[in-house]
């Protein structure tokens, strides 16, 4: 017996959830190399805890692929030993993980106070400009993908904007369509790096 | 007497962080070598005699968290390095991982002795990428070295040092956090007790410690305690790293005494402010701690000077601030982060950021009302010290400290329907920002 007081069944009254599912994408499974280097880390911890490489095996899912796919998501949900839902909780919680296309070069500019101090906030405003897209959105050539993030703990070389997994430090504003260009042009190339490798402190 | 640097000594080499060099400038793994001829506990005395004060935010006492770890049990024990440093205005782990990986790792390996554990991961965030690769590369050495592995310099001990990736999420740095994160969960914190001395990675007793409280464990072992208590003020000796960022000519890390004042970073080490404007306030350890002013310039950066002042000296971030800043926008800018990097797991925290930013946001946009301002201390009330972790008291600060310090300027912004203190480094467009 139901205590519950009779409820409409009609669709429009539903709560619907806003969360968009990720993409089921094609059949996936890791290349050879990814596999190997897979079975190498989950080594790294006791036999009985191999969710310790979820993160691990996402990003190499990710590399392999550009974004995560529910597709990819089950395969790391086979590797690990866990269910596909277990992975896309912890997908979903952390920030580096894209469940949608993104752009060959993925800008992010950090947003937070010792950044924003320095011009942050104009730097997102020249990239807008110059991109023609507002943060979140990729560009339709699939070339740049602009998000705005916290602070990347380089604030002594603000303004710092993170391409793909390198960085790029000391932004003035007016040097992005420069940045843009060269990027463009040279790729990965064109990036400056972390200070440190180059200069004394 | 001039300082003498002992951890950053060398990171602006070229080759610093190599072994080789580590080996030929910095007495390396001599520290290691000598921790392995005493008695595990003889370890934890010693780091306990220096004081150590950990450098990961709280400054508890490193030695003293060292001997919670629970030795009666048949679980392994485990060394967690808390390698996330994300909270805002902090940057000095970033340097010693890259410019000095070698004293980390030898780090590791003398506190796994010391409490008992064959494994250390060093948990770094996701961002960090290009430290992790150097990282990773020279443990590989120190492995082929023998440095770690089995039976560490012959002295029947066994040491591994992994490096773990994180994926983004500031809340990963609190500990029980980080070790959910580690256990390939989402980065919520765990209820406290039970502590991870006792309980904590896969239940395991573990000890979680920031890098540079690490770095500093070789030191006291080759130089002793007292070299370590002789450095700083009583209760806060030792090396410490100073991250200055904001309107400051030279942003940076600096190594220093905690005789040190505010002054000295800034106008000394740091060259003094931007363009030569006057200073409005100060941040003294990352973002979640209470504002200093000018007035109390003459602060020595101790844990306990600090605190004294009214504030905190947390992570060492000092974020220098001029008289350009608009401390509505500041505390705005500074619950976006919040709002964003909450783990939602408490109801105050969760809600209560999101709250704040959107009455913060309304004031600098011009349409805040007088209520909001009361309603920006009511909401925060209501998070301080009434939450899981120590976030909700960090979120809250920001907005406790310049409603207390500069209230006329939120008054202003009502009264006005502006932002009255618009600067030229900040959006032409401010709508065209993301919130
Ligand atoms: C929200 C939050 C974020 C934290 N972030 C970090 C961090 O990024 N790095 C760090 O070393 N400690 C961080 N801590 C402090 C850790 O919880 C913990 O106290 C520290 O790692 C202990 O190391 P220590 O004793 O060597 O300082 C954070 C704490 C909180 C509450
Ligand atoms: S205070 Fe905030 S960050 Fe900490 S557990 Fe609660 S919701 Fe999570
Ligand atoms: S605020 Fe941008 S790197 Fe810290």
């Amino acid at each position: 017996m139901s205590f519950h007081p009779p409820m409409e069944y009609a669709p429009t009254r539903f709560h619907k959830s806003e969360r968009e599912l990720a993409e089921p994408g094609g059949g996936f499974t890791y290349t050879p190399e990814n596999q190997a280097k897979f079975d190498a880390n989950v080594k790294r911890y006791p036999a009985d805890q191999r969710k310790s490489a979820i993160l691990y095996a996402l990003y190499l899912a990710q590399n392999q692929q550009g974004y995560l796919t529910a597709a990819a998501m089950r395969h790391v949900a086979q590797q690990i030993g866990c269910t596909a839902a277990e992975v896309e909780d912890v997908v979903s919680y952390y920030t580096m993980f894209f469940t949608k296309p993104v752009g060959t070069y993925v800008l992010n500019v950090c947003r937070t106070l010792s950044c924003a101090l320095r011009g942050a906030e104009r730097v997102t405003e020249e990239l807008i400009a110059t991109l023609g897209i507002k943060p979140g959105e990729t560009d339709p050539t699939g070339t740049f993908t602009l998000l705005e993030v916290e602070c990347l703990g380089a604030c002594d070389r603000a303004p710092v904007v993170m391409v793909n997994d390198d960085w790029h430090e000391r932004l003035d504003p007016d040097q992005v369509r420069v940045l843009v260009d060269a990027i463009r042009a040279r790729g990965r190339a064109a990036f400056s790096g972390c200070h440190l490798h180059k200069e004394k402190m | 007497m001039a300082y003498e640097p002992s951890l950053t000594k060398y990171v602006g080499e070229p080759n610093s962080y190599t072994l080789d060099f580590y080996l030929k400038h910095q007495r390396g793994y001599e520290g290691l070598r000598k921790a392995l001829t005493v008695k595990p506990d003889d370890i934890i005395e010693q780091v306990k005699a220096s004081g150590l004060r950990g450098r990961g935010g709280a400054g508890f006492p490193t030695g003293m968290k060292w001997q919670f770890v629970l030795k009666e049990t048949p679980k392994p024990r485990y060394i967690c390095c808390n390698a996330d440093e994300s909270e805002p205005g902090t940057f000095k782990d970033h340097v010693l991982m890259e410019r000095n990986p070698h004293l980390l790792i030898e780090g590791c390996a003398i506190s796994c002795y010391a409490i008992g554990a064959k494994v250390a991961y060093i948990y770094i965030r996701g961002e960090f990428h290009h430290v992790q690769e150097i990282l990773e590369a020279e443990i590989e050495k120190a492995y082929r070295a023998g440095y770690l592995g089995r039976n560490v310099l012959g002295g029947g001990f066994d040491c591994d040092v992994y490096v773990h990736r994180g994926a983004g999420a500031y809340e990963a740095g609190e500990e029980t956090a980080l070790i959910e994160s580690l256990e390939g969960k989402r980065a919520q914190p765990r209820i406290k007790p039970p502590f991870p001395a006792s309980a904590g990675l896969y239940q395991c007793p573990t000890a979680v410690n920031n890098v540079e409280t690490l770095c500093n464990v070789p030191l006291i072992v080759l130089n002793g305690p007292e070299w370590f208590v002789g450095i700083g003020p009583e209760k806060n000796g030792g090396p410490k790293l100073f991250c200055v960022s904001g309107h400051v000519k030279k942003p940076g890390v600096y190594e220093a005494s905690m005789h040190t004042t505010l002054r000295e970073l800034i106008y000394g080490h740091a060259g003094g402010m931007l363009d030569d404007r006057p200073l409005k306030a100060m941040i003294p350890g990352g973002s979640s701690v209470p504002l200093l002013l000018p007035d109390q310039l003459d602060t020595p950066v101790s844990f306990d000077h600090i605190q004294k002042a009214g504030s905190l000296l947390g992570s060492a971030g000092l974020i220098v601030l001029d008289d350009t800043v608009c401390m509505v926008w500041l505390a705005m800018n500074l619950l976006h982060f919040y709002r964003h990097e909450s783990c939602g797991k408490c109801t105050p925290c969760r809600e209560g950021c999101d709250w704040l930013f959107k009455l913060l946001a309304r004031l600098e946009a011009g349409e805040g009302r007088s209520k909001d301002l009361d309603l920006l201390s009511g909401v925060s009330n209501n998070i301080i010290g009434k939450t899981l972790c120590a976030f909700g008291d960090a979120a809250a600060t920001p907005v406790l400290s310049t409603m207390k310090l500069f209230r006329g300027e939120y008054e202003a912004h009502v009264r006005e329907g502006r932002c009255t203190l618009p600067a030229g480094w900040r959006a032409t467009h401010p709508t065209l920002v993301a919130h």
